[in-house]
């Protein structure tokens, strides 16, 4: 199986204060790495260095068969990342945030009507975003993260706002049936380890 | 990177026709400030220089408006890990914002000419502004576009756009208000117009490039 992610001793610092130190892991095409600690662990840093947002500051970081940083516009493009933001606007309706976002990824707009079908809003596509409760915002916000069909997806607390049904909606496009390479940050241990190939812990940015 | 810069534009004019948050307070800036005017210098018209001084000077200072909301969604809502999450190229990024700020000056000056001329203009317009105007407002849009890009990560922007806005914009506004100026005094040649347009044109040219080489950079970590 080819490695989706090689993680070699991986730092990051804000300023002085280090976020992510002496990181290492290795992922698997279609695996699950969960990533579990307390708050400030730098598990959403882990996700934003992933996604290419944020630079390693040392260490080695291999996403997709690129190396980051110098590689990473190979690697955009080909990550979905479902974030603490829904990443959408708040005065555009979901099928309008969906479809500029086609734009940009280059999908077809059928896509889109798919995808809004899949997550159980097509009766809500036309109003603003900011009408819409938590919950509806994270389905759309899930559509969003795998309308580029990408072969990564980078989700923190994926389920947040979601009620049960819900979760169970969207388990087709983020669960491990999507077949997708996945890292997963969560607060819930018990799910989190039962989704898991492999399993980091992080506390004070180091792996526990 | 024209498909993902007309996708950009297209998102930006369609919040900016739903939330109104910057042409509308550019206009009203623009309009209060012809009014304070007409009523602090106690003139009801005004030509040459001064004249051309005080629509320039206006037109700046209310950009300031627009570019320092230029990245406000972008910034409030996310939508700038969106985009770098995207394929697009980060050119097509600057385009769009360029853009976007050129039509936001052009719907302002569509009003705010008339209120000038009505509340101070001693002569009336003539057809060479419209080429002034595109000249300038192309260079503002640009200059514009990238300061807001520049301005968008820090805490301070409100302070940040105008103090690095207004000194770069400084050789925009000799040379608009260098043209515009005998249209004003009926006087002048065509030499002169030439001149100041030839001025404005490197103007934009330079800022243009510069703008498109280095904006890559200012997305970055």
């Amino acid at each position: 199986m080819n490695a989706a992610i090689e993680l070699e001793c991986v730092e990051r610092r804000y300023g002085e204060r280090v976020a992510l130190a002496g990181i290492s892991a290795t992922v698997g095409e279609g695996e699950t790495l969960t990533v579990l600690g307390p708050n400030g662990a730098g598990k959403t840093t882990l996700l934003r260095v992933l996604a290419t947002l944020l630079r390693p500051h040392g260490g080695r970081a291999r996403v997709l068969g690129a190396e980051l940083p110098d590689e990473a516009w190979k690697v955009r493009g080909n990550v979905g990342l479902l974030g603490h933001e829904p990443l959408l606007y708040r005065d555009l309706s979901p099928r309008e945030n969906l479809l500029y976002h086609a734009r940009l990824h280059r999908v077809g707009e059928e896509r889109v009507g798919e995808l809004l079908a899949a997550v159980g809003m097509e009766g809500r596509a036309e109003e603003p975003m900011r009408e819409l409760s938590r919950g509806m915002v994270q389905r759309v916000a899930s559509a969003r993260a795998v309308l580029h069909d990408p072969p990564l997806l980078l989700l923190d607390e994926p389920r947040a706002g979601l009620d049960p049904a819900a979760a169970e909606l969207l388990e087709p496009l983020l669960g491990r049936a999507s077949g997708r390479t996945r890292v997963l940050v969560t607060h819930d241990v018990e799910q989190g380890r039962a989704e898991a190939d492999h399993v980091l812990v992080l506390e004070d940015g180091r792996a526990a | 990177m024209i498909r993902s810069a007309s996708a950009i534009l297209r998102k930006d004019l369609r919040l900016e026709a739903r939330t109104k948050e910057s042409v509308p307070a550019m206009l009203l800036f623009s309009v209060t400030a012809f009014v304070l005017f007409h009523f602090g210098l106690d003139r009801d018209s005004l030509d040459g220089e001064l004249a051309s001084g005080v629509l320039w000077v206006t037109l700046l200072l209310a950009s300031v408006i627009g570019v320092t909301r230029l990245f406000a969604a972008e910034r409030e809502q996310g939508g700038i890990d969106g985009l770098l999450l995207s394929p697009a190229d980060r050119t097509g990024l600057f385009l769009a914002k360029a853009a976007a700020l050129f039509v936001y000056l052009a719907l302002v000056e569509l009003v705010a000419l008339p209120a000038f001329t009505l509340l101070l203009l001693g002569p009336g317009l003539q057809p060479e502004l419209l080429l002034i105007l595109l000249l300038a407002n192309l260079g503002l849009a640009s200059v514009g576009a990238l300061v807001s890009a520049l301005a968008s990560e820090g805490r301070a922007r409100e302070l940040v756009v105008p103090l690095m806005l207004l000194p770069l914009l400084t050789p925009l506004l000799i040379a608009a208000a260098g043209a515009t100026e005998p249209l004003f005094s009926g006087d002048g040649g065509p030499e002169d117009l030439g001149r100041w347009l030839g001025l404005l044109s490197l103007y934009d040219l330079v800022f243009v490039l510069l703008s498109v080489a280095v904006f890559d950079y200012l997305l970055d970590d």
